[in-house]
């Protein structure tokens, strides 16, 4: 790499100047109280308030798998009419899926990708409070609705003709597909950020071979967002137009195919999967290498298993849809690329494996999600190479051994180690420790009580136990079972309800942090915590894969950006060679203005399609206030 | 953590343009989606028209006349387009703002034929499947016609207003520019559809 002659260095940015840090953080401060809290662009706040909201919707899709096991525990059970109990499993589905574990992975990348990558904010940080809006309003959309008994009824999945205007009167279906334009707006919106980001923020010197594990996971999830989620949002307009204005895309008596809906709908709902699992391959891999205190084992194979699980991920839809009857030679391939899948989640179980074989973990709580992901994931990856063979899967499609897979691959995939890095960033993130004690206890529970609720699921499916039923005669021999499964559902919330109570607890009354608790080697970890709202006094020089472990006492840094004004770093996209400072735009009320314009515009059109033309005034203009610049030219010079 | 000074950035420009800009990035990121949405959309043509015994559905294949001068008014403005850019990149004003206005009338004029592009279909959108997706198809077009031409007289005000005369804004100029080829390149592939394969 070239630098730019010689070091001069100018006295208002010697290190550790008190007053430069003070202007700095005068620019960089977002405006306190209401108005300040609806404006600020700052990605950590809008990070850390999104990372929040996500868990209050795994609390309450909890609360909703409870109930669906309360009603489940006994046959003949009268608690919950079949009706409502469609209205749960569905907002149950969609909520987990669209409002927690998407958003979740997400915001963990709003946080701390721009520190990680040691930039001062995220790429359209407008933007990015825009989308945390968009999301919240997409959720209270579901929410609200399931208050007032008009919840989609039709599954996560909502194939049609069960959501399309013949079988699902009323708004509920309407009221489903809307949510997901909401829940994709906003993915998309972070989805784009976080690749601009990537590609043009980081560190001068974090070439493409020095990005943290964690920053390149969320990348390859980024791209997956940005080329799955159009499936599904033109899938989801297309079940509206059926249902609002009469298009004919899945009525068959028209030209139209249902089969159509499944597979725009898997085209997106696959890669789903991915985009929530790769998140948390890139967390694994930042906790093993802390805790273990050495490299991870295999950047490059990590890196290209990454980059292959992603691509591999477009091919796989139609195993889904195996028992929908469709051509034998495409359903061979599809079993054959299925399985060709288990390769790079192979290489990366390898990789982690090797790390650990020659490194000597500590076993602090993250590291016990991790166990817990490992055995839980690869149970949950054998019972997908089962499902994924067509005679198989014929026999227990839409049985409860499809409930017990899908939940190991998620949860086991994806809330295990989302839990741990909740234990691990939650230091930078609030400056305090959570409890170990509690820690332990939580993962116990969690652990423990995941296995007894869904290892049983299994057995339930082979004995031929449906799927989206409410209920079951007392005939039938599930009845223990199922009373075992629910009363094991009740420690795994507890695991939760202890997780929840350590998070509170610890926010207020946790140890201080300090900057880098764990001794981790990336660069979130080379500011005070939480960090200030600058992030980085000076940005770093990044000269290694491991800065803070190859710096020793003291971080090479960069000089020369203001401190009156918010300016970033812009760098080229290969070797990060600095290219040109570049603004960084200031707190906003408009990216919330557009927020509630496009809301609005939104639900007004699951009534009447016209509120698309009438709302799109309300749209343009907030967006144009949001664009207008506010500075001088001279300001600008 | 102590720090040690390894680099001075005070030289470096203000906003880069091109590919050192980040809205450039930003604006490819948005076509990667827009386009995939496009491609999409094509996939599902072929795949009802696979499913149909008889293509158009009960409807004469659509008339040619609106889309095709529609389609040349797009190509044509494909040259002005990449001249406004250019005096973007040059920082030539004068050039930018009469460019900017040019470019608005031809985002303008478009919609004139694409207004009877939709009867020309002979087909409604809640006929059959053919119906529908031709509509949308042609529906999302004209979405994204309109959406640039906002942005474009949005813009223009911009570059008459005392914000004009900066790097960023030239940058934005070409963002525009960049995304009216999109809008104009992904018309051919539909057009195609729309027009062409049912004459097949
Ligand atoms: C925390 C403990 C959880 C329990 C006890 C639980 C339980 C259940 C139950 C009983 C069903 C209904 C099965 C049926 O009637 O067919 C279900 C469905 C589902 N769950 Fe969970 N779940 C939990 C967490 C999660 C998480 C974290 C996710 C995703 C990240 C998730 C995703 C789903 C999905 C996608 C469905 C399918 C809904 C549908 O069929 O439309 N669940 N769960
Ligand atoms: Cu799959």
């Amino acid at each position: 790499m070239r630098w730019f002659g010689k070091i001069p260095s100018p006295a208002d940015l010697a290190a550790g100047d008190e007053k430069a840090e003070a202007a700095l953080r005068r620019t960089w401060s977002t405006p306190t109280g209401v108005l300040g809290a609806l404006s600020t662009v700052d990605h950590k706040i809008i990070g850390r308030r999104y990372i929040a909201t996500a868990f209050v919707f795994l609390m309450l899709g909890g609360v909703l798998a409870l109930a669906m096991r309360l009603q489940l525990a006994f046959p003949e059970a009268r608690f919950i009419s079949a009706d409502r109990y469609n209205q749960i499993f569905t907002v149950h589905g969609s909520n987990m899926m669209f409002l927690f574990a998407v958003p979740v992975m997400e915001a963990m990348a709003v946080y701390l990708v721009p520190l990680m990558v040691g930039t001062r904010n995220i790429a359209f940080p407008r933007l990015n409070a825009f989308s945390y809006w968009i999301f919240l309003a997409g959720g209270l959309l579901l929410w609200i609705s399931l208050a007032l008994d008009t919840a989609p009824d039709v599954g996560w999945f909502a194939y049609v003709p069960l959501a399309g205007p013949q079988y699902g009167p009323g708004k509920r279906a309407d009221i489903w597909a809307q949510m997901i334009t909401f829940t994709e707006v906003s993915a998309l919106a972070v989805a784009v950020e976080i690749v601009v980001t990537v590609f043009k923020l980081r560190a001068p010197g974090m070439s493409l071979d020095r990005i943290p594990i964690f920053v390149w996971s969320m990348l390859v999830t980024a791209f997956l967002v940005i080329m799955a989620m159009p499936a599904i949002m033109l899938a989801s307009s297309s079940l509206i137009l059926d249902r609002l204005v009469g298009t004919q895309f899945f009525n068959p008596a028209e030209g139209g195919d249902a089969l159509l809906w499944q597979h725009l709908f898997w085209f997106f709902g696959h890669p789903e999967v991915y985009i929530i699992f790769l998140p948390a391959v890139g967390m694994v891999s930042a906790m093993i290498s802390t805790f273990t205190q050495r490299p991870t084992f295999g950047y490059l194979p990590l890196v290209l298993a990454m980059i292959a699980t992603g691509v591999l991920a477009f091919g796989l839809w139609v195993h889904h849809m195996f028992v929908a009857g469709l051509p034998r030679v495409g359903s061979s391939f599809f079993t054959a690329s299925s399985m060709a899948i288990a390769i790079p989640a192979g290489t990366q179980i390898f990789c982690w494996l090797a790390t650990l074989w020659d490194g000597r973990p500590i076993f602090k709580t993250p590291m016990l999600f991790i166990i817990g992901f490992l055995i839980t994931f690869v149970i949950g990856g054998l019972t997908g190479v089962m499902v994924a063979s067509v005679p198989f899967d014929t026999q227990v499609h839409d049985t409860y051994f499809v409930v017990a897979h899908f939940h190991y691959v998620l949860i086991g995939g994806s809330v295990f180690p989302l839990i741990g890095a909740i234990y691990y960033w939650f230091p930078k993130m609030t400056g305090r420790m959570m409890s170990e004690t509690l820690g332990r206890w939580a993962f116990g529970l969690i652990f423990t009580g995941f296995h007894l609720t869904f290892f049983p699921m299994h057995i339930l499916g082979l004995q031929g136990m449906p799927r989206r039923v409410y209920t079951y005669p007392p005939e039938l021999p599930w009845a223990g079972l199922n009373l075992f499964v629910s009363l094991s559902a009740v420690i795994l919330a507890a695991g939760f309800l202890i997780f929840f109570i350590d998070v509170l607890r610890s926010v207020r009354h946790g140890p201080e942090a300090g900057s880098n608790p764990w001794n981790a080697s990336t660069l979130e970890w080379a500011m005070p915590s939480p960090p200030p709202p600058y992030n980085f006094r000076h940005i770093p020089v990044v000269e290694s894969r491991e800065p803070l472990w190859t710096s020793g006492e003291t971080l090479p840094v960069a000089t020369g950006l203001r401190l009156d004004r918010r300016e970033l770093i812009v760098s080229s996209v290969a070797a990060a060679d600095p290219e040109a400072r570049e603004a960084s735009p200031a707190d906003s009320i408009w990216p919330f203005l557009a927020a509630i314009a496009t809301s609005i515009m939104l639900i007004a059109s699951i009534f009447s399609p016209w509120a698309v033309i009438w709302g799109a005034i309300p749209v343009a203009i907030t967006l144009t206030g949001w664009f207008w610049p506010k500075q001088t030219p001279e300001d600008e010079s | 953590m102590k720090e040690r000074m390894a680099l001075d950035l005070s030289h470096l420009p203000l906003h880069g343009m091109g590919s050192a800009s980040l809205t450039f990035w930003g604006t490819s990121a948005f076509m990667l989606i827009e386009g995939t949405g496009f491609a999409l959309s094509i996939a599902i043509y072929f795949y009802l028209m696979s499913l149909a015994p008889r293509w158009p559905i009960e409807a004469p294949p659509p008339d040619l006349t609106a889309g095709t001068i529609l389609t040349l008014l797009l190509v044509a403005s494909v040259v002005p387009n990449i001249l406004v850019s250019r005096w973007a990149k040059r920082k030539d004003l004068r050039k930018v703002r009469a460019g900017l206005i040019v470019m608005a009338i031809l985002g303008l004029l478009p919609l004139i034929p694409r207004a009877f592009e939709f009867p020309a279909l002979h087909v409604s959108w809640d006929d059959d499947a053919y119906g529908s997706i031709v509509w949308t198809m042609l529906g999302l077009h004209t979405t994204h016609i309109v959406t640039d031409l906002v942005d474009t007289v949005v813009l223009a005000c911009l570059m008459f207003s005392k914000h004009a005369d900066n790097t960023r804004r030239y940058g934005d100029v070409e963002d525009n520019a960049l995304y009216w080829n999109f809008v104009v390149l992904t018309w051919l592939p539909i057009y195609g559809c729309i027009y062409w394969v049912p004459r097949l």
